[in-house]
């Protein structure tokens, strides 16, 4: 296995979906070339980075606003009135 | 004593056997309540998944004002079409699916001269080919404080094109599995598979700009 095909089965390598035989054969690369080596540990780094920072935030007083017009909109919708008027304009969001 | 060779699935008993079943996801309950009027459910709903989808608009915009309005949107949707969700599919993938369009629509909407697609600039070649080679030590949270990590890495996922920013997203920080992604992307897990490689090696290259730097200058 050269470095391009070791490439090309990263991401399931990563995902762990990967039948024993390719799997030995991807150890044994990684064993002998310290690019590819490199080249794994910071891809996973880079992932677990992601997933153990989430970038961006979604403090409660967002998520308690959205919820109360998402939950307006859908009580009006479902009011009888509804059925014969538009959906009304609700004051938390933001206009455009 | 004669030795046993019989398999497992050889045995009578074992093929007769039915299949236990599996367990109906949690969501189906509510969802069938929410069907049948009871806003309390969908409300739960909500609150299981808002922060999902608001972060997977987000990824997608780079917006804040526009992923609060599309979560609100996508909710929405959701209820006035839950009679469409037949249960073939998780409702959070459902839900994904949904949030994925809003998104891709608002960023058509934002650059109308352009077509906004998940195959948007997907043929880029940047970090296909790994270049960068050092190794990431000390880790990069020993190096950068909590503000600083998370500016570097809003900044390295802005940059990739949304079509990789979109799998990356789904798959590597909200978890789907490869075939909910593909689903929820209307693609092909091959395609996924694909992107998802472009968008980790791209990402670990930008990344390593920031951190390999900060390494040599901690040595």
């Amino acid at each position: 296995m050269n470095c391009t095909d070791f490439l090309a089965k990263l991401t399931d390598y990563f995902d762990g979906q990967i039948d024993p035989v390719l799997l030995a054969e991807v150890k044994e690369h990684l064993g002998s070339c310290h690019h590819c080596e490199v080249v794994v540990n910071t891809t996973r780094q880079t992932i677990d980075v992601y997933r153990g920072h989430e970038p961006y935030e979604f403090p409660d007083e967002l998520a308690t606003r959205l919820r109360s017009a998402i939950m307006q909109r859908c009580r009006a919708s479902c009011s009888p009135a509804a059925a014969s008027s538009p959906a009304p304009e609700i004051a938390t969001r933001r206009s455009e | 004593m004669a030795a046993q060779t019989s398999s497992v699935a050889d045995d009578p008993a074992e093929l007769t056997r039915p299949p236990v079943p599996e367990e109906p996801h949690p969501d189906l309950a509510l969802v069938e309540r929410a069907k049948a009027g009871d806003t309390e459910a969908f409300e739960k709903l909500v609150r299981q998944y808002d922060r999902q989808i608001f972060r997977t608009a987000l990824h997608i915009t780079q917006n804040r004002e526009d992923a609060e309005d599309i979560t609100q949107d996508v909710f929405f949707k959701a209820f006035q079409k839950l009679e469409q969700f037949q249960g073939n599919s998780k409702f959070s993938t459902w839900l994904v699916r949904i949030a994925v369009n809003e998104s891709l629509m608002r960023l058509r909407k934002r650059k109308t001269s352009k077509t906004v697609s998940m195959d948007q600039d997907v043929e880029t070649s940047e970090g296909s080919i790994p270049r960068d080679f050092a190794e990431w030590r000390p880790n990069p949270e020993q190096i950068f404080s909590q503000s600083e990590l998370g500016d570097i890495l809003r900044k390295t996922i802005a940059g990739l094109p949304p079509g990789f920013r979109t799998v990356f997203t789904l798959r590597d920080i909200e978890n789907l599995s490869t075939e909910e992604t593909a689903e929820a992307l209307g693609l092909s897990v091959p395609a996924v598979k694909s992107r998802l490689l472009r968008a980790r090696l791209q990402l670990r290259e930008r990344l390593s700009r920031y951190f390999r730097k900060a390494t040599e200058g901690s040595k």
